[in-house]
């Protein structure tokens, strides 16, 4: 990689193995950064614990790396503290959807101003292969040793429904949409999440005997329709896919600024 | 001129709080702790500051963390069962050293416990509560002006030290009332955190100063740089090198240790001529205080020993004082956990007894003048 | 001198409320004092207990042991606090809820249709805990004044002269 204005250059090479899905995350998340000029100063990058969240660690903003599942609780207190900085938050699916779930759907709930980005590589990649909530039910992971026994959560709905105001999917197939929708997801004043469905060659497309790397790629780009495409798709047609683009953009007042009213209100209390 | 109320120790402990420039709580409601969260809801956006009630316990320990990070003082309360809860993320506080302050208004456990009755049981998970090695700051209150006192403290030392700082009560000072002199309290001094006294190009995030503590800047203020929970170097990012590993844990205890002197409180009634000394905490320490009156009463020589930062511990005076007395007595609501401490201090120097009550009421000034009376016959 | 002095009844009567006006007028008067409490789970209808410690003296140990004075405004919670009187101490029953009968450890037995009196002087029984307030100016504990004081100073606006009816009621009765 050549120097990028917003990476921090001499912390790599990155950790990721070949084939992992997080380095293309991490490039579509640095453009659209770039594309909208964002501040380094104003910018804070919190992460939770695991493979995607080692990403902060190559970024050149205020970063913050900081317990598994528990991302979206730390950023709140740093939007809310200081509501002038912009903040994104980086999960995985184990992170965001299993020890992190309940964090993720309040946020969602008080549509509170962080730009949440979870890599789905629908494994537990950094402990070695376990399954997550987004394990494909059938599908093989080292504690999932017959198939995946559970059935999964459909998260872009789970976030819709808990009441996020952007809701998107890309994958890392489809870098140049995945770096739009970041974008596009930057401009909603409310909680945005986008999910991005990426690659675990060695935790999940090797178990799984999906073997090489671009064989990984195809099964995630087969997988995903694009939400307008499906539009014209039959049910049957779409049964096991997920849509990806798009998916929800329904504008309503930020949390940090409903909590400024609150101070209004409480000052003016304060002087009678 | 003085201001004096009839105040709740949890009242004046989130008055304390805000007088030390708290501006950011982040929390769940737990019994008996509660009424803290009520009155910072109700009192910090009167000045600005910020109030949550998270999803959950841990929620509410990692929100003060990200909120400290944008430079704002910030504290949370809860009880035994968040406070078990809130122990990673307290951890990770020490590690990243993010100041912050953490009351626990105790209860009786184990797990749910008597929600609504007093126990002193997390003297050791204040200290140990969390995985791995790190200096502790614990302070215990015994009355409702300390309460304040205490909190402001609390406040002061998260700030100074960069670490989080256990404001341990208990149900019994947290729960009653009795007066408060606010006026008085209000003249305590509000130390604030340490600004870089470099530019961006030169800083180095954790870097220590003169106490072994980082210069943190707030986020958004110019100075990027990276936090994690990872063991790290100077830099911040994390590390696996034995000596940088080493350096670094080694200065997570020492910032405490080697700067006790400027942290440990403790408090001596009657000791001038005691012949023996009874060691009591907290609201128990009120119940102690009317036993040394007991014993002195019927011409026993006893003294008081209080510790206020349970740790680190006083050994020092205590140390100093068990040269003079002929044996030692604690009292806690416990099964004896500041008695081991007690015990590691003296050395076996003098005898060391006492009465561990965890019926979840507090021992009563004559129960405890019984025992003494039973240990120094 | 210290006075050791137990409110009890039912969650909801406004016990602690009472105990915390009580320990706020002796306060105003410049005296020393503790109020506790001890309560279970039930934010109404359990068992309720309000303690207020007032002396000269520093106060350390913030609970009663024994009380001095005793008000009882259930009868549950006669039969569980009455045994922790002081021989020769003072009790108050509200005879609304509490059967009159004798008692060894009392020497001076205040036996008050508490609850009725505030009812038929303001119409609203939760004026019941101001009421024995009135009853308790009488004992000498605080003074009228100072009383009436931290009573307006802790209840809702709008309600002072409500509770100062309760209040004379309750007195006049325990002065008759």
């Amino acid at each position: 990689m050549s120097d990028k204005k917003y990476l921090r250059n001499d912390k790599l090479p990155h950790i990721w193995c070949p084939g992992c899905g997080n380095g293309i995350v991490l490039s579509a998340l640095e453009r659209a950064l770039e594309q909208a000029n964002v501040d380094k100063d104003k910018t804070v990058i919190v992460s939770g614990i695991g493979c995607s969240s080692r990403m902060p660690t190559y970024m050149d903003f205020n970063t913050l790396h900081t317990t598994h599942g528990r991302a979206l609780a730390f950023a709140t207190g740093v939007k809310l503290a200081n509501p002038e900085l912009t903040v994104f938050v980086i999960m995985g699916d184990g992170d965001a959807t299993a020890i992190g779930g309940n964090h993720l759907i309040h946020a969602c709930r008080r549509n509170i101003g962080l730009n949440a980005i979870v890599v789905n590589n629908n494994i537990y990649g950094m402990t070695g292969g376990q399954y997550s909530p987004l394990t494909p039910t059938g599908m093989k992971a080292t504690t999932a040793p017959y198939g995946m026994v559970e059935r999964n959560f459909d998260l872009c709905e789970l976030a819709h429904a808990a009441g996020a105001t952007y809701v998107a999917r890309g994958t890392v197939f489809h870098a140049k949409p995945l770096t739009d929708l970041i974008l596009e997801s930057m401009d909603n004043d409310g909680f945005s999440m986008v999910e991005v469905l990426s690659t675990c060659p060695i935790g999940f497309g090797r178990r799984n005997k999906i073997r090489g790397n671009y064989e990984l790629m195809e099964w995630v780009k087969n997988r995903a329709v694009n939400v307008k495409a499906a539009a014209k798709m039959s049910e049957e047609d779409l049964r096991g896919k997920l849509l990806i683009g798009r998916l929800y953009s329904e504008p309503a007042e930020e949390y940090t600024k409903c909590y400024d009213k609150i101070i209004e209100i409480a000052g003016k209390e304060a002087k009678r | 001129m003085s201001d004096i109320r009839l105040m709740q120790g949890n009242e004046a402990c989130a008055l304390g709080a805000i007088h030390a420039g708290v501006r950011f709580y982040a929390g769940y409601p737990i019994t008996p702790s509660t009424e803290i969260a009520e009155i910072m809801a109700e009192e910090l956006p009167k000045y600005g500051g910020k109030f949550i009630q998270m999803e959950d316990e841990i929620a509410g320990m990692a929100a003060i963390i990200g909120a400290s990070l944008t430079g704002k003082k910030t504290l949370t309360a809860t009880s035994g069962p968040g406070f078990s809860l809130k122990q990673e993320n307290i951890g990770y506080a020490a590690m990243a050293e993010v100041p912050c302050v953490v009351v626990n208004v105790q209860r009786g456990g184990p797990s749910t416990g008597l929600p609504t009755s007093p126990a002193q049981s997390e003297i050791m998970q204040s200290k140990y509560g969390s995985h791995g090695d790190r200096g502790a700051i614990v302070l215990t209150p015994s009355t409702v002006p300390e309460c304040f006192r205490l909190a402001v403290r609390s406040v002061n030392l998260a700030e100074k030290y960069m670490t989080p700082v256990i404001l341990l009560m208990d149900e019994i000072v947290g729960h009653m009332r009795e007066a408060i002199d606010l006026e008085e309290e209000r003249k305590a001094e509000v130390y604030d955190r340490k600004k870089p006294d470099c530019g961006p190009e030169d800083y180095v995030a954790y870097a220590p100063d003169e106490n072994g503590a980082p210069v943190l800047a707030p986020f958004g203020a110019g100075y990027r740089y990276h936090v994690t929970g990872l063991t790290h170097d100077e830099t911040g990012f994390s590390t696996m090198v034995p000596e940088k590993v080493e350096r670094v844990n080694r200065r997570l205890v020492d910032k405490i240790e080697n700067n006790k002197e400027d942290i440990v409180m403790w408090e001596e009634t009657c000791t001038d001529d005691a012949e023996s000394v009874i060691v009591a905490y907290g609201g128990a320490a009120r119940a102690a205080r009317e036993a040394v009156e007991l014993l002195r009463a019927e011409g026993k020589k006893v003294g008081l020993f209080r510790p206020i930062s349970v740790w680190p511990f006083p050994d020092k005076a205590l140390t100093a004082l068990a040269a003079k007395v002929r044996s030692v007595f604690v009292t806690e609501m416990n099964d004896g956990q500041l008695a081991g401490e007690v015990k590691k201090v003296i050395g076996g120097k003098v005898p060391v007894d006492g009465l561990f009550v965890m019926d979840g009421e507090i021992m009563t000034p004559q129960e405890i003048a019984d025992g003494w009376k039973g240990a120094n016959q | 001198m210290k006075h050791n002095i137990r409110l009890t009844g039912t969650g909801g009567q406004g016990l602690i409320l009472a105990g915390i006006i009580l320990a706020e007028a002796a306060l105003l008067e410049g005296k020393n004092a503790i109020q506790s409490q001890s309560y279970g789970p039930e934010a109404r209808g359990g068992a309720s207990k309000a303690e207020v410690i007032i002396a000269d003296e520093a106060i350390h140990f913030p609970k009663v042991q024994e009380s001095d004075y005793l008000l009882a405004m259930s009868e549950k919670a006669y039969e569980k606090y009455s045994a922790g009187m002081k021989d020769g101490s003072v009790l108050i029953i509200d005879t609304t809820f509490v059967e009159e009968r004798p008692n060894a450890k009392a020497k001076t037995t205040y036996a008050i249709p508490i609850t009725k009196l505030a009812i038929d002087a303001t119409g609203r029984e939760l004026t019941a805990n101001i009421c024995a307030l009135g009853v308790m100016s009488a004992l000498g504990l605080v003074g009228e004044e100072a009383l009436k004081k931290a009573i307006l100073n802790r209840i809702p606006k709008g309600t002072e002269e409500l509770n100062m009816k309760a209040f004379e009621a309750g007195k006049n009765a325990a002065e008759a």
